[in-house]
């Protein structure tokens, strides 16, 4: 009876997780899913304490306060442009509970465990560890403490291999031998994993964090759903899978809106070797290198009129651009902004949405396209125009917007490049050829605001930049956005 | 034996569950459906909290305690953090009627 009660218990708590994640339809739903998610949650500890007798309840009591005092002190003062970071640090923590505990388990229990549970212990502290320390790099390289360029050791891919075969090796050793002598291994193995997650995402750069973050979420589940066969808990390998699907489908869809596969965005890319400051946004990627080009842009904007140097060879130098641009947004009826991770750099964010509604206020058609890969983590371009108070019903998605374009009079470009390079569509085998892209290039007139004319993350050159008629607003876009606005009537 | 074959439905079927339901949440909600999942995947509380549930020593004690801390940071941080951004995706009805201008 208290076998079947314990029973009903899971399901209740998974069901209540299932519905939560169903409730990502709408905004409003996805609120009410996210509470019954941590409704569950809290009902499935408070159900486990009531479970079992603990020994020194007050350190768990101490470690509880102090992790959800950080957790929720951070939670409540990171700013959106910091999400994909925050993302993998909790990635990272979700996978080195993960790994701890299997440890424990693992060199703790010893002969207690069953031979199936000590087998998942191993896989447990191995997807634990990785998870962790990918994170860790992940987090570093969005935040911009590790260099966001890719990082190649020499021989990386025998490394790669060779660490991997190591860990099997010692794996195994660990995972069906037991013994509490089996720290030595144990800690052998966790070594290995971390410089694997190490070795594994120092490789990838800025443009494929989606990927790397999606990839990641789903190993912290895999570690979660293992860590939970060898506690044998129901719950953690329930909840486990879940994540890991959910991380499985992104990781998927970001590979689809590149059109390059898994192993292609992990395992050896070569990039070309010319221009060494490739970022997806022509804006360059790491606050670092940014700051002087920012500021000394930033000064140039400063004066009344905008002298671009780059462009002069272009056709209508003759013009200022910024003109060019006022008088096109002017007449334009209808307009479909185009944000990149740029405008996240810029934080140009509120301008933008300040001037789409000023257009609006002027009876014009506002857009917002928005590119699966554009930013740091899938979906980042949403939360950051909805952090500017944007009406979400404006913001549509690449296959929805792509049909408007031909019939529309503006599409502006806010720091983006290579998901409106329209050299993805001739297949000549270049790191983008292929991906689709926003078809900014068949509206009637295009207007660019990025921060130079170098070439996005993928180190193609955009032939937009080239194309006549096409407007070049170079320079913070922030404060362009802001002349717009004040001169547009 | 019995024990291990159910954790593996388990595993299964919640996975093909979250698959088929995850696959069909709009882009516009990536992002804070990845920091609730990530939240989710906090569970791991529950076996952090297991660890104490034996009489522990000094290190073993002292990795729990981290396992703990790491694991609540992860729960609390993740739902905090999908429920403010979900407040700021906003409909505004008078944009609305502006628009339709």
């Amino acid at each position: 009876m208290d076998l079947l009660l314990q029973y009903a218990w899971d399901i209740a708590i998974i069901a209540a997780f299932i519905f939560g994640i169903k409730a990502f339809r709408t905004p409003p739903d996805a609120r009410t899913g996210n509470r019954m998610a941590a409704v569950a949650l809290s009902a499935a500890f408070i159900l486990l304490l009531s479970r079992h007798q603990l020994f020194k309840p007050e350190t768990v009591l101490l470690a509880l306060a102090i992790g959800a005092g950080g957790g929720w002190f951070w939670a409540m003062r990171v700013n959106m442009t910091q999400i994909p970071a925050m993302v993998a640090i909790q990635n990272g923590a979700g996978g080195c509970a993960a790994m701890l505990v299997s440890f424990v388990e693992l060199t703790r229990a010893g002969m207690a465990l069953g031979t199936m549970n000590q087998f998942f212990g191993a896989v447990g502290l191995i997807a634990g560890a990785v998870t962790f320390s990918g994170s860790m790099i992940a987090a570093g390289k969005l935040s911009g403490i590790v260099r966001g360029t890719p990082v190649y050791l020499p021989r990386h891919n025998h490394l790669l291999a060779g660490v991997c075969a190591a860990i099997c090796l010692f794996g195994l050793w660990v995972g069906l031998f037991a013994s509490t002598a089996m720290v030595f291994y144990s800690i052998m193995v966790v070594i290995l994993a971390l410089s694997l997650g190490i070795i594994f995402s120092i490789r990838i750069g800025g443009a494929d964090m989606p990927v790397l973050i999606s990839f990641l979420n789903a190993t912290t589940g895999l570690a979660a759903a293992f860590c939970g066969m060898v506690v044998e808990s129901r719950l953690l390998i329930a909840c486990g899978a879940m994540v890991a699907a959910s991380g499985y489908i992104l990781t998927h869809k970001m590979c689809l809106a590149m059109n390059r596969d898994l192993k292609n965005v992990f395992l050896g890319r070569i990039l070309p070797p010319k221009s060494p400051e490739k970022s997806e946004t022509v804006q360059s990627q790491t606050p670092d290198t940014q700051a002087p080009d920012d500021s000394k842009v930033s000064d140039e904007v400063m004066d009344e009129t905008p002298e671009e140097k780059p462009e002069e060879k272009l056709e209508e130098k003759a013009q200022d651009p910024f003109q060019l641009a006022l008088e096109a947004l002017s007449s334009a009826k209808s307009v479909i902004i185009i944000p990149g991770y740029g405008m996240a750099l810029a934080q140009a964010q509120f301008n933008l949405v300040a001037l789409g509604n000023r257009m609006e206020q002027l009876g014009k058609t506002v857009k917002y396209a928005i590119h699966p890969v554009a930013g740091r983590m899938p979906g980042h371009m949403n939360v950051l125009l909805a952090e500017a108070d944007i009406d979400y019903d404006k913001l549509y998605d690449l296959d929805t917007i792509n049909p408007e374009f031909s019939s529309t009079d503006v599409a502006m470009i806010v720091g983006a490049c290579d998901v409106v390079n329209p050299a993805a569509n001739i297949a000549d085998n270049s790191p983008i050829s292929g991906m689709p892209i926003l078809n900014a290039q068949e509206a009637r007139q295009v207007i660019i605001c990025n921060l130079d004319t170098r070439p996005g993350y993928s180190g193609v050159d955009n032939p937009l930049y080239q194309q006549p008629g096409v407007i070049l607003l170079l320079g913070n876009a922030k404060e362009s956005i802001a002349k717009l606005i004040e001169r547009l009537a | 034996m019995f024990d291990i074959i159910l954790m593996f439905i388990v595993l299964v079927l919640t996975f093909f569950i979250g698959y088929h339901l995850i696959s069909r949440v709009p882009p516009l909600l990536h992002t804070p459906l990845m920091s609730m999942t990530n939240a989710i995947s906090g569970i791991t509380i529950l076996a952090a909290v297991l660890v104490f549930s034996h009489e522990t020593s000094g290190p073993f004690s002292m990795i729990g305690f981290i396992a703990v801390a790491l694991a609540t940071l992860n729960v609390v941080g993740g739902f905090t953090i999908t429920e403010r951004m979900l407040k700021m995706f906003k409909k505004n009805q008078e944009n609305q009627t502006g628009d339709s201008r």
